[in-house]
């Protein structure tokens, strides 16, 4: 038992695991808040009265909600950086760690806007009528009545997105991010065979420890900010 | 568009915003169609766009030697994996339903672990673990495994919120006659679940294939990984893989479609509700079952759903 203790110990001073994760982290925020804007403006793309923007934001959700993410990302590399020579860095690691991040935010934006989208769905026409009644026009009655309510309705599918995407994180290693965990996880266990369950486990649990808060906090968040109706 | 002149936002327009909206709509369009050119220009710059790039396509060596087994091998995983998720799902859900507290306890950290936990990060495991024991075709069954863990614990919370979205007259009328708790659970409560979750699993099914794609990274010889070989052998690899790409989104987009029938169709067969879950919301984790993103309706359940109890 001790023997195996060492053995651990010593791997993890060896192999930089928080700093793997670290970088998912990294990854998740800036893929997160790209998507979230790029979601946001689809979202308003998808709901407006404009037919060519509302096709729009319909077939980008169409083609990117039904791709794999791993095409995405493997394109990324293969294509975008390999065919079309577009460069985000000099730096390797950094131009690969930049190309994930857009392959993630696209694939995720797609998710957004379905969130606020159905957050909107959720405000029932006849909170708008009751705001046209009261002779609000189109800015106040989206400011003071419609939004507030349909943003308490998008937090859990947000959330669920976010989860999706702390998730995802993992996939940078077909966009040829080597420094993430599923990188290190796959390097660990080829020179530690003996420890593989260990080592599963660690990470595993790394996992649960970053997702489990997350979806906490959305669910009470959602459940909280509820409209009670 | 005719349910957009019914959103919450916008009110029937009148001849100026009619007006405007013509406006808009011209203008929107003029700069999609600009961007569209912008990107294909690039794409003719760099020589994407000659016909030698699309041609191999078009062959036979292409589709008999690499997108018929590739999709093949796809379909095989997903429909594996989908026969596996519904039974891991069904014992988990059941098990998270349980009166008995041990079980229930299993059961629902079961479902949390396998729910958290990356599915790329099953796969490389399973992939090195079922190496390491010599077994046949690891890629293969690291792939079935970790879609059956991670689908399963999704199905195991649709089976689970399908029976909390049940009126609850449902189980009282089976205690009533004098059923046990459990065979309530059994032959009035999960059979119409099971008939209202149906639309939430087929949109799973688009989870299931997308994620199969992972598969390439254990070099497990799907669509994906085929039409990578096809691209780097014939040069147009960014060619190859948007067929690859296309091929998912039309049969994901079908499966979406016949979900949203389908749960159109079923309601009124169920005391439970039959909404789509946001079709393809990947993620489980949290997911409300029964959440409404991709119908127009205002339906509650979308406020409801997640991580009920």
């Amino acid at each position: 038992m001790s023997d195996f203790l060492s053995q651990f110990g010593e791997l993890f001073a060896s192999y930089d695991v928080l700093g793997a994760f670290w970088v998912n982290i990294q990854l998740t925020f800036w893929a997160g808040l790209i998507a979230l804007v790029v979601g946001c403006v689809l979202a308003l793309f998808r709901i407006s009265p404009v037919p060519s923007l509302a096709w729009v934001g319909t077939a980008y959700v169409t083609v990117f909600r039904n791709t794999p993410l791993t095409i995405i990302m493997v394109f990324m590399t293969l294509g975008v950086w390999g065919q079309l020579k577009i460069q985000v860095s000099d730096d390797f690691p950094t131009n690969f760690f930049w190309l994930a991040v857009i392959g993630l935010a696209i694939y995720h934006a797609a998710f957004v806007c379905e969130s606020i989208r159905s957050g909107v769905n959720t405000v029932p026409l006849g909170q708008a009528e009751a705001a046209r009644a009261i002779g609000l026009s189109f800015l106040p009655a989206a400011r003071m009545v419609i939004l507030p309510q349909a943003f308490r309705g998008a937090i859990a599918p947000l959330g669920n997105t976010l989860i999706a995407l702390i998730k995802n994180s993992t996939v940078a290693a077909a966009a040829g991010v080597a420094t993430e965990t599923s990188t290190l996880l796959k390097n660990m266990i080829e020179f530690n065979s003996s420890l593989i369950y260990a080592i599963f486990l660690t990470f595993a649990v790394g996992y649960v420890i970053l997702v489990i808060p997350v979806g906490l906090l959305t669910t009470t968040l959602s459940r909280r900010l509820a409209v009670r109706r | 568009m005719s349910s957009q002149t019914r959103t919450v936002l916008f009110d029937a327009p009148g001849p100026v915003a009619r007006r405007r909206i013509r406006w808009g709509n011209l203008v929107a369009a003029i700069v999609v169609l600009a961007l569209a050119a912008v990107v294909l220009l690039r794409l003719q710059q760099q020589g994407q766009l000659e016909a030698e790039k699309w041609t191999s396509i078009f062959t036979a060596d292409a589709w008999t030697n690499f997108y018929l087994p590739g999709l093949l091998s796809t379909l095989r995983a997903a429909a594996v994996a989908v026969v596996g998720a519904v039974v891991f799902g069904l014992v988990f859900g059941m098990g998270r339903l349980s009166h008995m507290g041990a079980v229930r306890v299993v059961s629902t950290i079961v479902v949390e672990f396998f729910r958290a936990v990356p599915v790329l990060l099953m796969m490389i495991f399973f992939w090195l673990l079922f190496a390491q024991k010599d077994l046949p075709d690891p890629s293969f069954w690291a792939v079935v495994l970790s879609l059956i863990l991670y689908n399963g614990s999704v199905v195991a919370e649709l089976v689970r919120s399908g029976v909390h979205g049940l009126p609850s007259g449902q189980r009282e009328a089976a205690l009533a006659i004098g059923l046990t708790r459990d065979q309530s659970l059994r032959s009035i409560e999960v059979p119409q679940a099971l008939v209202a979750m149906l639309p939430a699993l087929v949109s799973q099914l688009v989870v299931v294939l997308k994620d199969s794609a992972l598969g390439a990274i254990i070099l497990y010889p799907e669509l994906l990984q085929q039409a990578r070989l096809f691209g780097s052998g014939n040069s147009n690899i960014l060619q190859s893989l948007t067929v690859a790409a296309v091929m998912f989104i039309l049969i994901n987009y079908s499966l979406t479609k016949a979900a949203e029938a389908l749960g159109g169709r079923l309601r009124g067969r169920t005391a439970g509700s039959t909404g789509v879950q946001g079709a393809g919301l990947e993620n489980g984790a949290g997911a409300g079952a029964t959440l409404q993103a991709g119908t127009d309706e205002h339906d509650q359940q979308g406020l409801l759903g997640p991580r009920q109890g």
